[in-house]
């Protein structure tokens, strides 16, 4: 087994291989197995979430399949993350002057 | 020896309608990933196939080159690659993988 990953490095490979990505990378666990990442890019658009995860995990190469024991992948267009952000904003009730 | 094995996952995913490869057993998942994905198969009570390939490590390493995709679980549905636990959950959140569910077992 190869040296454990950290998420900086989870990070700048990512962000090496899609240069225009948003990338947050979060130790889950704190151990340094299990990682969830979220990326953001406009090269996701048009791609089907099999191919986007492909790009991360193509992304990844050797260091997924040797140093990466768990890695949760969230892969949005910009354009997505907007509507999953407005989408988040509930609850809101207007009351009308009576 | 390489090429027998993704013939018989090619057999396999085809034979099985809604096929899932995965670490341990539905009633015993052994992995937090597969356990989830489970967890949405089971939600639609459907009849699914399901190989556990801690049991089988050709299998565990073909699939990988099978759909090119490096993590299991891995979910077929009609010889079709569909995802992962991550994309499983998404598009169950979405709604769009019960439609698939049901057109399979149709």
């Amino acid at each position: 087994m190869a040296a454990p990953i950290t998420a900086e490095e989870i990070h700048s490979l990512i962000t090496q291989a899609i240069p225009d990505a948003q990338v947050q990378v979060r130790d889950t666990t704190g151990g340094g197995d299990h990682y969830e990442a979220f990326v953001v890019s406009p090269s996701f658009v048009g791609k089907t979430k099999v191919n986007r995860h492909r790009m991360v995990y193509g992304a990844l190469q050797d260091a997924m399949v040797q140093r990466i024991h768990a890695l949760a992948l969230t892969t949005l267009t910009p354009e997505e993350l907007q509507q999953e952000q407005a989408s988040q904003v509930v609850n809101i009730q207007t009351r009308k002057p009576r | 020896m390489a090429e027998d094995v993704l013939k018989k996952i090619d057999e396999q995913v085809k034979q099985h309608k809604i096929m899932l490869y995965m670490k341990g057993t539905p009633d015993f998942p052994m992995c937090g990933f597969s356990a989830a994905t489970i967890q949405v198969l089971d939600s639609y009570q459907v009849e699914y196939a399901s190989l556990n390939v801690l049991d089988n490590p050709e299998i565990r390493d073909g699939i990988k080159r099978y759909s090119n995709w490096p993590t299991i679980p891995q979910l077929y549905i009609n010889g079709e690659f569909v995802g992962g636990c991550d994309i499983v959950r998404e598009m169950h959140a979405k709604g769009e993988l019960e439609p698939l569910i049901r057109a399979a077992q149709s």
